[in-house]
Parts: structure tokens; C-alpha cells; sequence
């Protein structure tokens, strides 16, 4: 289990404990947090799910990105260097303490 | 104007296998759908990535799995209008007028929404400032390239489409590709032959940096690209062209009077009907309490659809129940002999 924090662009926050094993994608869909559509429902084929990792040091830590990931975030609305897919971040207790911002929008 | 049972709007897996019970309780269907190939999204986002939950079948492809849809549907000799969408619905005397945006025009006294999570449309740039240029100097697909004869085209993004064109017009236009990374998507051999152009500088090729406003006097004059690290450039250019894949809208279907819940489609579960009679919704599109947006859940879902269906198409006559393996009718309408 991990509490996660998700800052809306207007910079709302939202607080969700999300199980293990959950992507932090699923997290916000799960507890109807705005601001992550998830179109593809978590198959790293629309970019609709796209956060950003303001802090440095979370965003190292988080597991590397797969072959794809980057591919997608092209297609992303404003992607940047600190820029995932929130589908592909499956939570563990490691990841307790994580804060996501989102983007303006997602398309 | 098409006299028709039933038109599917959609020929992902969910409206192909629907078209396919359609013919077997022997009703007529015409399928329209926005890209210019069948299959949804199985061929327009994974068309070689392996499936494992199709019943009986432990592994395909999304292409492997429209090609057997297709298959399974061609004795019924069902129409497809590709490239097209229905763009307005008007219920006269318990039918449906249906209007295409290439203007086709339908009758019909069933309409099933197999429309996935809509209409796959070219994403656009993000800036506003690009709006006033869109369709005129700023483009997301290309229907006639000698319009970039000897002029200066941007090219955004990183995929085959954005490196293809900027092979084909960097013969005949001064060609700048800008992209988000280093790394490029598109197929290694575009990759490659991008990087000689630029080295004998043939095309301009900046990566790393992204839009930031498009400038101009009624028509356009440059463009101001950004980094993330802040600096800037501004490039003179006649067009630019934008490629960044395709995003899902619900597009006309907001406007039809359904129910919606987020972008899906409230429906009963007995034939998956909406708040409309004859509008029945399908697949993703729909959601009902235990919603699974599987695929065979959408087979499922069509199968119950076509039956509703019958009740308007064939109102004098009761619907029998017949298996395939059993019923000579089945037969005929498959075409298969014994």
C-alpha cells in the first residue's frame, strides 16, 4: 500500500492509498481523481494518462522506463524530460510518498 | 439513401462481430467508421501486439484477429464506408435518418454505437495561438504535397509519418523537423536516412525542443520553438505540419440526446439498448454495472444487440433461437453446404 498525492493542474491535491500491485494510473481512476483519462484503460497506447515528476529525487527512483513509454509520451500533451505514463507505474510500498502533478490536459 | 436493418457505427472487433450475429438472424447492416481500414483500434494502436484473452484462441495478433473477423463476416457481403462518420441522427415515423459527413445518408430502424472510445483524430499542437492557421498553413496529414513546392515547411514529431515526410519534401521545400528527444520512433531505416540529411544539410534537425507560438500577419510567418531549459528560436516558415498520432474523441455522438457517463454510454444489459429505442451501444463505448472493457465482452454485447435489433427490423415476426451447427437457414446465409 502507498498513499499517493495527485496535484491537478489548477493545483487541487487528491490523496489515495492505492494498493500494491495498482498502477498509479488505476489509483486515480479507482478513487475518481480528475485529470487522468486513461482512454486505453492501461495499455501504453494513448498517452491519455501522462503525469509529471516535479521532484527529482522521486523521479529517479521511480523503475526506468520500458521500450514504448517514451514512444507514447511524444504523443503527449506538453511532455517533458520528468514526463511518465502513469499506466506504467505500478505501486509498492516503495512508492509511498509519491506525488504526481498532471498536465493542463491530456489531449 | 441507403435502406438498411441496421447500421454499426465502428468496425473495431466489438461492430465487426455484431455485423456478424446480424447476418446470422438474417438482418442487413452497413458499417461506418472514421479511419480508412477496419479493425479500430486492434489495427490502429496494436495491430502486432500479441492478444491472450480471445476465447479458444490463446494468442493473435490485433491484425491476426480483424483478418478472422473479416473473414467470418464476407458471406454476408455487408457494406463498409470507410473514412467516413456519422455526423447527424433525426428519428422520423420510429426510423432513423442517418447523414454521414461525406453526406451518405441512411434508413434504418437500428443504430448500434460500437465506437470504442470514439473517433480516432489527429492530435494537435497544444498552442493557441495555431488555431487561426489550422487547415490553412498548419497541418496534420497531407493531401496534396506540391502545395510545399519551394517553401519552408516545419515538420513536428518523431514517428514514421513526421520522418517520411520530411524525407519526401526535404526534395523539393526547405524542410526544419523539430522533435521533443534525440531518440526517434520511426522505422530504423528513416531514422538513418534523416541523420545524413541533416549531416550533408539537406534538412534543418532540431531536437529537444517543442512549440511555443506561431507568428504571422494573416498568414503565417514563423514559428517560435522552445527548449525546456527555457531558450528559444524562431524559424521563418510557409507551413507546418504536426504529427503526433491520433487521440480518441467522442466527436457527434455527444450531440445525440444519449446518456453519457464520463465519454461512455449508459445501457441496459438484456440487448444493451440506450436511453434512446434503436440506439443500442456496444464495446468500450458502453458501460453497465460490471463493465469489462474486453473484447470478448463486446461479442458478448453484440450478440445480444443483434437480437434487439430484430424486434425493430422484423416487427411481425417472432425471433427464433437457433444454433449454427444445427439450423439449414444459418447455412443458407453462410453459404456453407453439406
Amino acid at each position: 500500500m502507498a498513499k499517493i498525492k495527485y496535484i491537478e493542474f489548477n493545483g487541487t491535491e487528491h490523496e489515495a492509498d492505492v494498493a500494491n500491485g495498482l498502477s498509479v494510473m488505476e489509483g486515480a481512476v479507482q478513487n475518481n481523481i480528475p485529470g487522468i483519462d486513461a482512454d486505453c484503460g492501461g495499455g501504453m497506447s494513448c498517452a491519455t494518462c501522462h503525469v509529471y515528476i516535479n521532484d527529482d529525487e522521486w523521479f529517479r527512483k521511480l523503475p526506468e522506463k520500458e521500450m514504448g513509454e517514451d514512444d507514447m509520451l511524444d504523443q503527449a500533451f506538453e511532455p517533458k524530460s520528468n514526463s511518465r505514463l502513469s499506466c506504467q507505474l505500478i505501486v509498492s510500498d516503495d512508492l509511498d510518498g509519491l506525488t504526481v502533478h498532471m498536465p493542463e490536459k491530456q489531449v | 439513401m441507403i435502406k438498411t436493418d441496421v447500421v454499426i457505427i465502428g468496425a473495431g472487433p466489438t461492430g465487426l462481430f455484431c455485423a456478424h450475429q446480424l447476418g446470422i438472424i438474417g438482418l442487413k447492416c452497413e458499417i461506418v467508421d472514421n479511419l480508412d481500414k477496419i479493425g479500430g483500434q486492434c489495427i490502429e494502436l496494436y495491430p502486432d501486439k500479441p492478444i491472450y484473452d480471445i476465447p479458444a484462441v490463446p494468442k493473435c495478433t490485433g491484425e491476426e484477429l480483424t483478418n478472422n473477423l473479416i473473414e467470418q463476416i464476407k458471406p454476408f457481403n455487408f457494406n463498409f464506408h470507410l473514412s467516413d462518420r456519422v455526423q447527424e441522427l433525426k428519428n422520423e415515423n420510429n426510423k432513423w435518418l442517418v447523414k454521414t459527413l461525406n453526406g451518405k445518408e441512411f434508413e434504418t430502424p437500428n443504430i448500434v454505437i460500437a465506437g470504442g472510445v470514439g473517433s480516432f483524430e489527429p492530435r494537435k499542437f497544444p498552442t493557441k495561438s495555431v488555431e487561426k492557421y489550422d487547415g490553412k498553413s498548419v497541418l496534420y496529414s497531407i493531401k496534396d504535397k506540391t502545395i510545399f513546392k519551394d517553401k519552408s515547411v516545419i515538420i513536428f514529431g518523431g514517428g514514421d509519418s513526421a520522418l517520411d515526410w520530411a524525407i519526401e519534401l526535404s526534395n523539393s521545400s526547405k524542410v526544419t523537423l523539430v522533435h521533443r528527444r534525440d531518440e526517434f520512433r520511426g522505422a530504423p531505416a528513416s531514422v538513418q536516412k534523416i541523420k545524413e540529411l541533416s549531416d550533408n544539410k539537406t534538412i534543418d534537425l532540431i531536437t529537444k525542443y517543442s512549440i511555443k507560438d506561431v507568428k504571422g500577419n494573416g498568414s503565417l510567418e514563423s514559428v517560435e520553438i522552445k527548449s525546456e531549459s527555457g531558450e528559444s528560436k524562431v524559424i521563418k516558415a510557409d507551413y507546418v505540419l504536426g504529427f503526433f498520432g491520433l487521440i480518441m474523441q467522442l466527436g457527434p455522438i455527444a450531440d445525440w440526446g444519449l446518456n453519457l457517463d464520463k465519454k461512455t454510454i449508459p445501457v441496459n444489459t438484456e440487448n444493451f439498448e440506450t436511453n434512446k429505442k434503436g440506439i443500442f451501444a456496444i464495446g468500450d463505448i458502453c458501460t453497465y454495472p460490471g463493465k469489462l472493457k474486453l473484447i470478448l465482452s463486446g461479442f458478448h454485447e453484440g450478440a445480444l444487440a443483434a437480437r434487439g435489433c430484430f424486434k425493430y427490423a422484423r416487427p411481425d415476426e417472432k425471433y427464433r433461437f437457433e444454433f449454427t451447427t444445427a439450423s439449414n437457414t444459418i447455412k443458407d446465409r453462410l453459404g456453407v453446404k453439406e
